[in-house]
């Protein structure tokens, strides 16, 4: 690990400015993501900002009906609260597919929506990889690629965004909060908080220089059935091959996301029309511009299937 | 939540820190240019409270939490296995709660409390969870388990505090005691040998768990 300062931030605004000032400095929430790449020297900050003792670690009403989930909220706490458990049922569920109890524990809001890949290449500072060193090539290209993304991405870069817990927040339309080094505040759409990998891999997000996540809000509860589907290697402890976020209504209709098959969650409200006419219907219109790999092409299949599940399972709940 | 004690950094950090990161608690500039190949570890004194006994620290701050009960306090009971959270071997408790102490700092836990292997019972006076795993062998080569015990104490009292898992049936209802839940519960432990069902066993044992 390269050697670096560290401060604790006094406030939101104070975390965004100090950011902004130092170069290469980095907000550790967690640290479960970033101390991993720290390790491996993937990511190298002279200058760390740790923003834990913030109070950012509270879930409030707001007045709209929904929630105002604070960016330091635990994974486990957030999965275990019961408003979230009664109303956002898919939040709950996706949460508790990831990690482990101990990860969970630590892992906050801001840092799990903030997570880099798991594409092995990135992994590897050895291999060439246009998200790690830009400009360096992609390995996952003409590599093994039965992780990575079958719609969304580019040439530069196939890699997957790794978390579970944004491809429901996603389905439920959250927004992220954050404040920016001038002491402004904004929001920003789940749908839009993500990009693409496009030619600019290494640009993950939306989010500007130094600019810090205070919160993320729920609109108000959707009702339905909410499930949270996660196909993976091994049954627990593992990273999704394929994952469905859904929330189904009583005559059918409803939202679904997925998650393991493109470089942010993946969802086409366009083709949620087609949710009563079933899962192949849908995932016609959802993967209509697919373009898998041939080690990855089964994930296309896979995303229709997990689908067909979900759908049957909440037509027998509901 | 850590109580927030000024970092104590030397002359020689502050060099090497050079005009762009001196934000330092206690030390207000930001400003002046110096020179930055001075290249020497930046290091904090950091307070914990270890299995009951206070601490102070002088630590360089990349030191893990994991690291600093090892390779400082000589408590070698939590084993550094992977040391990327991918085990579960380092597992300890930090203010009665589980988590891999191998990614994290421990100037991150200032102040707070943490109980490892060596804190929950002693050789004459085991915890019964410790008990439980030498009655029902819980281990083959041992190096996962104080890991593996750490994390079975947790998670019978995530379970009686009523945290739902991954395969809880229903979220609104309070999760039960059974052999499914600790099962799932304890998959972020791996065990080379696959004592996993003399485990949950022992887990059962401890919990009250009759068959
Ligand atoms: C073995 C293992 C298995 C895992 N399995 C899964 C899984 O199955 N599913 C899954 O979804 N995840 C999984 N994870 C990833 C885990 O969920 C993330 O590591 C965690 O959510 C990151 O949160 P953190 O608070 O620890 O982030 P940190 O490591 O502290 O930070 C991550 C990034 O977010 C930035 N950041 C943090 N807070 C803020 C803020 N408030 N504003 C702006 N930037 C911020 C940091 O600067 C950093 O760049 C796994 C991790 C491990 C190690
Ligand atoms: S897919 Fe993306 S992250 Fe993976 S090697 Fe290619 S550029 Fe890097």
């Amino acid at each position: 690990m390269k050697s670096f300062t560290y401060v604790r931030a006094k406030s939101p605004a104070d975390a965004a400015s100090m950011a902004a000032s130092t170069s290469g400095a980095r907000f550790i929430a967690g640290g479960t993501n970033l101390l991993d790449l720290m390790k491996l020297e993937i990511e190298t900050p002279p200058h760390l900002i740790d923003v834990n003792g913030l109070g950012l670690d509270k879930i409030e009403d707001t007045p709209s009906g929904g929630l105002r989930i604070g960016a330091l909220v635990r994974n486990t706490d957030l999965a275990a609260d019961d408003r979230v458990r009664r109303d956002y049922g898919v939040l709950s569920r996706a949460l508790l597919a990831g990690a482990s109890g101990q990860l969970r524990n630590k892992a906050t809001t801001a840092g799990n929506l903030l997570q880099r890949t798991r594409c092995p290449y990135f992994y590897d500072t050895a291999q060439a990889c246009n998200k790690r060193q830009p400009g360096s090539g992609c390995s996952a290209v003409r590599g093994f690629s039965r992780q990575h993304a079958i719609i969304g991405a580019s040439t530069a870069c196939i890699a997957t965004h790794p978390s579970d817990m944004a491809v429901a927040m996603r389905v439920l339309d959250a927004a992220v909060e954050t404040v920016l080094p001038n002491g402004k505040s904004r929001q920003i759409k789940m749908k839009d908080f993500h990009r693409l990998p496009g030619a600019t891999p290494h640009i993950e997000t939306s989010l500007q220089s130094g600019e810090f996540i205070t919160a993320v809000t729920l609109p108000k509860p959707l009702g339905g059935t909410h499930v949270y589907h996660k196909v993976r290697d091994r049954a627990s402890y593992a990273f999704a091959l394929v994952s469905v976020a859904a929330v189904i209504q009583a005559d059918g209709r409803g939202r679904v996301a997925f998650g393991g098959v493109a470089h942010k969650p993946w969802r086409v409200e366009a083709a949620e029309r087609e949710l009563p006419n079933g899962a192949a219907a849908v995932a016609a219109r959802v993967f209509a511009d697919a373009v898998p790999t041939p080690e990855n092409e089964f994930k296309r299949i896979l995303a229709e299937r997990t689908l067909a599940g979900v759908l049957s399972e909440t037509r027998g709940r509901s | 939540m850590s109580n927030p004690a000024n970092i104590s950094t030397s002359r020689r950090d502050v060099l090497r820190a050079g005009g762009a990161v001196a934000a330092v608690s206690g030390m207000a500039s930001r400003a002046a240019a110096q020179p930055t190949e001075i290249s020497l570890p930046v290091t904090s004194q950091v307070h914990l409270q270890v299995n009951g006994k206070p601490q102070t620290l002088e630590l360089d701050l990349r030191t893990t939490l994991l690291d600093a009960l090892r390779e400082h306090l000589h408590l070698t009971g939590t084993k550094k296995g992977c040391d990327h959270g991918q085990c579960g071997a380092c597992t300890v408790l930090v203010e009665g709660r589980r988590i891999n102490s191998c990614l994290s700092l421990a100037v991150m836990h200032e102040g707070e409390a943490i109980t490892t292997i060596e804190g929950l019972g002693t050789p004459d006076n085991l915890h019964p969870m410790q008990a439980a795993f030498i009655k029902h062998d819980g281990y083959q080569c041992g190096y996962c388990t104080p890991g593996q015990i750490c994390s079975a104490v947790a998670v019978l009292d995530e379970i009686k505090a009523g945290l739902p898992s991954h395969v809880t049936t229903d979220l609104t209802a309070t999760p039960e005691l059974s052999a499914v839940e600790m099962r799932e519960r304890m998959s972020g432990n791996i065990c080379r040998c696959g004592a996993y069902s003399n485990i949950i066993e022992a887990m059962s044992e401890v919990g009250g768990l009759t068959a």
